[in-house]
C-alpha cells in the first residue's frame, strides 16, 4: 500500500486555502482521520491544542487521572473497535508516563498514536522545564515516531501516523509537538495521496506457498491450528471457523486469540501455554501438522523450545515477516493478512479423515478438563469467571488484568465471540484492566464491560475509578481480592519453599468499598458464594457509574495446569 | 560468520538511531556500520557488517526491513560483492624511518595525504583485511591515531567472461 487515495472530498471543488495554527490543523487533521474519542492529561506545552479542543465538539476528550492510564484506555478502545486509539499529553513526565502504555502497545500489536507535547524546537536539547527525549525513550517500543519540525509537515505526518499504525501488523506510532510548531501558521490542505517508500506490508499470501501449505494440511493425520491475536485484529474469525469447520481441524488459541474460535464448538481446544488447557498442550506436543495464524511463538506458548511440538510439520501465516521462524523453524512461511490469507487456504483444502486424532483429543478432555475444587464456605475465583460468563450470557467485553486474575478468565469464561476479551498479553502489564476496561466502556457504549482484577493490579490504576465517575462510565470491576500478588505467591509456593517475599498485599490493602465509595462508585463486598450471583445482577443493573465487587476469594488458590518456566509443555503440574 | 549487509533506506528524522537501537536492543553484534548518501537525493546506504549464525542473520535482515523508512536489504554475503574500506593512518617518523614508510606504503599502494616533522598520514583503502595488514606493517613505526570508514560494499555486476557483442 505505497500509495493510497485518502481523499473523501468531492472532485473538482477547490477550497480556499485559510491559514489554521498548528494546533488547528492537528485536530482538523484528526477529524478528517475520523477520530471522535480521544484519551489525555492536559500541560503547558499542549494547551493551544486543549484550547481549540474547547471549541471543537466533533472531538470527545476523555480526560483521564494519569497518562498511563489515557494510554491504556486508548489500547482498550482499540482493541474493541478495530479503530485506532488516540492519546494527547504534555511534555516531559506526561510523555514519560505514557512508556508502560506504549509499549504494552506494541507488544499486543495494537493500534495508538500518542501525541506528546515538546518544549520549542529552539530549546529542544537544553534540558529545558518539562524537557524529556520521548522519541528516544520510545525508540524501542514505537512501531515509528515522528519529531514535528515544520508546521507544512504536520498534516501529511498526522495521516502517516495514523495509515502505519493501524495497516499492516499494527502498533503504536508516537509525535513528537514542539509547542511553537502547534502556534506557527500554514494554510491546511487536505492530504489525499501518502507516500511512504519502504513501507508496504503484504496482505494476500503467496499462492504457490498457500498450495504447498495446503497439500500438507490435506495429507495431515493429527492436525492443529494454533490461532494468534493476529486473528482478532485482523478480523478473520469467521475466515477461521471456515477453515476450521471445512478441515474438520481442532483449534487451540493464545491468550490474546481468546474469541477468534468459539469455545463451545467440539474442535476448540481452549488456550495453550504455560496455563493453557492439558489437552490444547498434549495436541500441540502431539500433532504432525500445526498450522499457527497470527501468532509469534512466545516463550508463554512454547515452553522448552528444544521439545516444542517436535512431531510437527509446521506452517506459519503472519503478516510480520520477522515474527516466522523467530523462535521455532517452520516448514512452509506464508507472509499475509489473516482475511485474506485464509479463505485462499479454505478453498484448497478437504474435510479430513481425522476421526482417530478428534477421538484421542475427546478422551483428553475427559480425563484432564480444567476443574477447580467447589466450596459453599469460601468464594473460588474460578467460580466468579464462571458466573460473570453465565450472567452476560458471554455476551460482555472482559477486560483482565495480569496474574491470576487474568489466567482463571482466559480458562473458565468460554469466550466465544472475537474482541470480547481484552488483556495485556506480551508486556503484562498490572494496572492494565481498569483503564483498559474504561476505554472499551467509552468505544462499545451500549456493551456491557466487565473487569476482572486482583487487590495487586486494581491499585496500580485505582485512581481511574475518578475517570469512570466522571464520564459515568458503567464499568462492572470484579475485584478477586486474595490479599496477595496472587500469581507470584503461587511460584513462591511451588518453587521457592512457600518464603512469601514481598507478596502479601492484606496488611496494607484499603478498605476498598470505602475507596470507591469515596470516588463516587459504587461497591458490593462479598464474601459469602451465595452472594456471587446476586452481586454480579445487581452490578448490571448499574447503568451510569463504576460499580466495584470486592469478592474475598479463597487466598491460596492456583492456577492449574502449570507449565513451570523452562520446563516442556507436556510437563504440566495439575491441581 | 560475517556477514556484510546493505541497506537502502530514507534518510529521515530518527532513521539511523532506529537502525542503531535495534541492534543494541536485540542484542545483535556490529563490526561496522558506515552510512553515506546513496543514488538518489533523499537516500542513504548503509553498510553493516555483523556476526551470527544463518537464523540470526535472517532475523536481522527482517528487523530492519521491518522499519518503515528502509527500502531495501541485501546480505551480501552470499553474492560476489566488492568491498572496500578506507583508513587513514598516522605513524611516527624520523628521517631515519621515513623511506621505509614510504616504501611500505607503496606496497600497499597507499597515499601519504599528510606530512610533519616528527609524522606521517598515509590513506590506505582495499578489504578490511588489507587494511589491517597495512596497519600490522605500520606498527613497529608507531601508531599515533587511526581513522576507519568500515566497510562500504555494493553487489558485482560482471560476473564471469564478457560476451562478445560481435
Amino acid at each position: 500500500m505505497k500509495s493510497e487515495n485518502r481523499s473523501q472530498s468531492k472532485q473538482g471543488k477547490k477550497s480556499e486555502p485559510v491559514e489554521l495554527t498548528g494546533s488547528e490543523i492537528l485536530v482538523q487533521a484528526l477529524i478528517d482521520e475520523g477520530v471522535d474519542t480521544i484519551f489525555g492529561y492536559p500541560g503547558g506545552a499542549v494547551i493551544g491544542i486543549y484550547d481549540v479542543f474547547y471549541r471543537t465538539p466533533k472531538i470527545k476528550h476523555i480526560l483521564v487521572r494519569h497518562e498511563q492510564g489515557a494510554t491504556h484506555a486508548a489500547d482498550g478502545y482499540a482493541r474493541v473497535t478495530g479503530k485506532p486509539g488516540v492519546v494527547m499529553v504534555t511534555s516531559g513526565p506526561g510523555a514519560t508516563n505514557t512508556v508502560t502504555g506504549i509499549s504494552n502497545a506494541h507488544m499486543d500489536s495494537i493500534p495508538i498514536v500518542v501525541f506528546t507535547g515538546q518544549v520549542p524546537s529552539p530549546m529542544i536539547g537544553n534540558d529545558a522545564f518539562q524537557e524529556a527525549d520521548i522519541i528516544g525513550i520510545t525508540r524501542p517500543i514505537t512501531k515509528h515516531s515522528y519529531l514535528v519540525k515544520d508546521v507544512n509537515q504536520l498534516a501529511r505526518i498526522v495521516h502517516e501516523a495514523f495509515h502505519i499504525a493501524t495497516t499492516g501488523r499494527p502498533g503504536p506510532v508516537l509525535i513528537d509537538l514542539p509547542k511553537d510548531i502547534l502556534v506557527n501558521k500554514t494554510s491546511y490542505k487536505k492530504i489525499t495521496q501518502l507516500d511512504i517508500r519502504g513501507y508496504s506490508p503484504t496482505y494476500k499470501g503467496h499462492a504457490q506457498q498457500i498450495t504447498k501449505a495446503a497439500n500438507m494440511i490435506n495429507n495431515a493425520i493429527r492436525p492443529l491450528i494454533y490461532a494468534g491475536g493476529g486473528v482478532i485484529s485482523g478480523n478473520a474469525a469467521e475466515e477461521l471457523r471456515e477453515l476450521a469447520i471445512k478441515g474438520n481441524i481442532p483449534v487451540t488459541t493464545t491468550l490474546l486469540g481468546l474469541g477468534a474460535f468459539p469455545e463451545d464448538s467440539p474442535l476448540s481446544l481452549g488456550m495453550l501455554g504455560m496455563h493453557g488447557t492439558w489437552y490444547a498442550n498434549m495436541a500441540i506436543t502431539e500433532c504432525d501438522v500445526l498450522l499457527a495464524i497470527g501468532a509469534r511463538f512466545d516463550d508463554r506458548i512454547t515452553g522448552k523450545l528444544e521439545t516444542f511440538s517436535k512431531k510437527s510439520k509446521k506452517i506459519h501465516i503472519d503478516i510480520d515477516p520477522s515474527c516466522i521462524a523467530k523462535n521455532v523453524p517452520v516448514n512452509i512461511p506464508i507472509v499475509g493478512h489473516a482475511k485474506e490469507t485464509l479463505p485462499q487456504l479454505t478453498a484448497r483444502i478437504h474435510k479430513l479423515e481425522n476421526k482417530e486424532w478428534l477421538e484421542t483429543i475427546a478422551q483428553w478432555k475427559k480425563e484432564h478438563p480444567l476443574k477447580y475444587k467447589m466450596s459453599d464456605q469460601v468464594i473460588l475465583p474460578q467460580y466468579v469467571v464462571e458466573k460473570i460468563a453465565e450472567v452476560s450470557k458471554r455476551k460482555a467485553i472482559v477486560v483482565t488484568d495480569v496474574g491470576q486474575n487474568q489466567m482463571w478468565s482466559a480458562q473458565f469464561y468460554g469466550f466465544r465471540h472475537p474482541r470480547t476479551l481484552l488483556s495485556s498479553g506480551g508486556l503484562g502489564t498490572m494496572g492494565y484492566g481498569l483503564p483498559a476496561a474504561i476505554g472499551a466502556s467509552i468505544g462499545k457504549p451500549d456493551q456491557i464491560v466487565f473487569c476482572i482484577t486482583g487487590d495487586g493490579g486494581f491499585q496500580m490504576n485505582i485512581q481511574e475509578l475518578a475517570t469512570a465517575v466522571k464520564y459515568k462510565v458503567p464499568v462492572k470491576v470484579a475485584l478477586l481480592n486474595n490479599g496477595y500478588l496472587g500469581m507470584v505467591r503461587q511460584w513462591q509456593e511451588l518453587f521457592f519453599g512457600a518464603r512469601y517475599s514481598a507478596t502479601v498485599l492484606k496488611d496494607g490493602n484499603p478498605d476498598f468499598i470505602k475507596v470507591v465509595e469515596g470516588f463516587g462508585g459504587i461497591g458490593i463486598r462479598v464474601v459469602d458464594p451465595k452472594d456471587v450471583v446476586p452481586a454480579l445482577k445487581e452490578s448490571l443493573k448499574i447503568k451510569d457509574k463504576p460499580v466495584v465487587m470486592e469478592f474475598m476469594v479463597a487466598p491460596e488458590e492456583k492456577v492449574f495446569p502449570m507449565v513451570p518456566a523452562g520446563a516442556s509443555l507436556f510437563e504440566m503440574l495439575e491441581e | 560468520m560475517k556477514h556484510t549487509l546493505s541497506v537502502l533506506f530514507q534518510n529521515r528524522f530518527n532513521a539511523i538511531p532506529r537502525m542503531a537501537g535495534l541492534f543494541s536492543g536485540r542484542g545483535y553484534s556490529i563490526d561496522s556500520i558506515s552510512f553515506g548518501q546513496g543514488e538518489e537525493p533523499g537516500l542513504t546506504r548503509a553498510t553493516i557488517t555483523t556476526q551470527g549464525d544463518k537464523q540470526i542473520i535472517e532475523q536481522i535482515a527482517k528487523q530492519l526491513h521491518k522499519l518503515v523508512d528502509v527500502i531495501k536489504v541485501i546480505d551480501l554475503t552470499y553474492e560476489p560483492y566488492v568491498e572496500r574500506e578506507l583508513a587513514l593512518i598516522k605513524v611516527s617518523s624520523s628521517p631515519s624511518t621515513r623511506a621505509e614508510i614510504m616504501q611500505v606504503t607503496d606496497i600497499f599502494r597507499a597515499k601519504i595525504i599528510d606530512i610533519s616533522a616528527k609524522t606521517l598520514t598515509i590513506e590506505v583503502t582495499g578489504k578490511e583485511d588489507k587494511v589491517n595488514a597495512a596497519i600490522g606493517m605500520l606498527e613497529q613505526f608507531g601508531i599515533r591515531e587511526i581513522a576507519r570508514t568500515g566497510s562500504v560494499a555494493l553487489k558485482r555486476e560482471y560476473q564471469g567472461v564478457i560476451q562478445s557483442s560481435s
